[in-house]
C-alpha cells in the first residue's frame, strides 16, 4: 500500500522533487511581497515620480538574462572540456538560454515602458537599447542552431562554441553607457554614479533580485529534466528505428 | 497613481510571460514524462 502510494508520488512529480516544490512556494512568496512592495510600498522617485516602480521589474530581469547567459557559456566550457563532457551540461546550458532569452524579453519591454514615460519614446537607437536588442537576438539564433538537426553530442559542441563566442557581448552591452553617449542611465548600484537611492527603495530592489534568481533555479532544473525526458525519448525513437531498419535487412 | 497603465502592464508582462512560460515547461514535460517510466528519471 506504502508503495503503491511512493509510487504514484513519483509519477506525479515529473520533474519536480521535494527540494524543487519548498524552492516553488518559497518564490511564489518572494513574488508576492516583490509586487506589493514594488507597487504599494516604496516611494515615488523625487525626479522620475511613479514611474520608477518599473525598475523593480526592470532591472532584476536584466541581470537575470545577464546571469542566464553566463550560466550558457560556462555550462558550455564544462561540455567542451574533455575531462567533464556530459549532456547534462549541453542541456544546462539549452535550458538557461532559454531562461535568458525570455528575461532579455521582459527586460526589453519594460524598459520600452519605461523609457516611453522617461523619455518619451518607446525606442531609440541608443547604445545600450541596441546592444540589447543585438544580444537577445543573438540568443534566440543560439536556440533555432540549436533546434538543427543532428545528435545529441553534434548539437552540444556547435551550441557550446556559440554559447562561448555569444557570451562576449555580454560586457559590450553593460559597458555601452560608457562608451559611447547613451541616454539610458549608468548602473545606480554598484555603479561609479552621485546616485543615492532610498533605502526601502533599495531594499526592493534586492529583494526583486533575490526573487528572479530563485525562479530562475526553479525554471532552470525543471526545463533542464524536461530536455533530459525528450532526449530520452530521441533516443527511445532511434532505438526503434534501427531496430526496424535491422529487422528489413534481415540481420538479428 | 500616475502612469499606472504603464506600470501594471509592466508587471503583466513581466509576471504573466513567466507564467506562461512556466506553464508550457510543466505541460511539455508531463506530456514526455507519460512515456518515460518513472524509475528511468534520473532524478526520482
Amino acid at each position: 500500500m506504502t508503495a503503491t502510494v511512493a509510487d504514484a508520488s513519483r509519477r506525479d512529480r515529473v520533474t519536480g522533487t521535494p527540494f524543487t516544490r519548498v524552492l516553488g512556494i518559497v518564490t511564489l512568496v518572494g513574488i508576492a511581497w516583490l509586487v506589493f512592495f514594488g507597487l504599494v510600498v516604496t516611494p515615488p522617485d523625487r525626479d522620475q515620480g511613479e514611474s520608477v516602480r518599473i525598475m523593480y521589474a526592470h532591472v532584476p530581469g536584466a541581470w537575470l538574462a545577464y546571469l542566464a547567459f553566463v550560466v550558457t557559456a560556462v555550462s558550455s566550457a564544462m561540455y567542451l572540456f574533455r575531462r567533464t563532457r556530459s549532456l547534462v551540461w549541453d542541456r544546462i546550458a539549452g535550458a538557461s538560454a532559454e531562461i535568458g532569452v525570455l528575461f532579455m524579453g521582459i527586460s526589453l519591454v519594460t524598459g520600452s515602458l519605461w523609457g516611453r514615460l522617461t523619455w518619451g519614446t518607446f525606442w531609440t537607437w541608443d547604445a545600450r537599447l541596441t546592444t540589447t536588442a543585438f544580444l537577445f537576438i543573438t540568443y534566440v539564433g543560439y536556440l533555432a542552431v540549436r533546434g538543427l538537426g543532428g545528435t545529441h553530442h553534434q548539437r552540444a559542441r556547435r551550441s557550446a562554441v556559440l554559447a562561448l563566442l555569444a557570451v562576449l557581448e555580454i560586457p559590450l552591452v553593460h559597458f555601452s553607457v560608457r562608451l559611447w553617449n547613451s541616454l539610458h542611465q549608468e548602473a545606480s548600484v554598484a555603479g561609479n554614479t552621485d546616485v543615492t537611492m532610498d533605502g526601502l527603495m533599495l531594499f526592493t530592489l534586492f529583494l526583486g533580485v533575490i526573487v528572479f534568481t530563485l525562479m530562475y533555479v526553479w525554471m532552470l532544473m525543471h526545463r533542464q529534466r524536461a530536455l533530459t525526458l525528450h532526449d530520452m525519448m530521441d533516443d527511445v525513437g532511434l532505438d526503434v528505428a534501427l531496430q526496424a531498419r535491422r529487422a528489413e535487412a534481415g540481420v538479428s | 497613481m500616475k502612469d499606472a497603465g504603464f506600470i501594471f502592464a509592466s508587471y503583466v508582462v513581466t509576471f504573466g510571460s513567466i507564467g506562461l512560460f512556466t506553464a508550457a515547461v510543466v505541460r511539455r514535460a508531463r506530456r514526455l514524462a507519460r512515456q518515460i517510466p518513472p524509475e528511468e528519471r534520473p532524478w526520482t
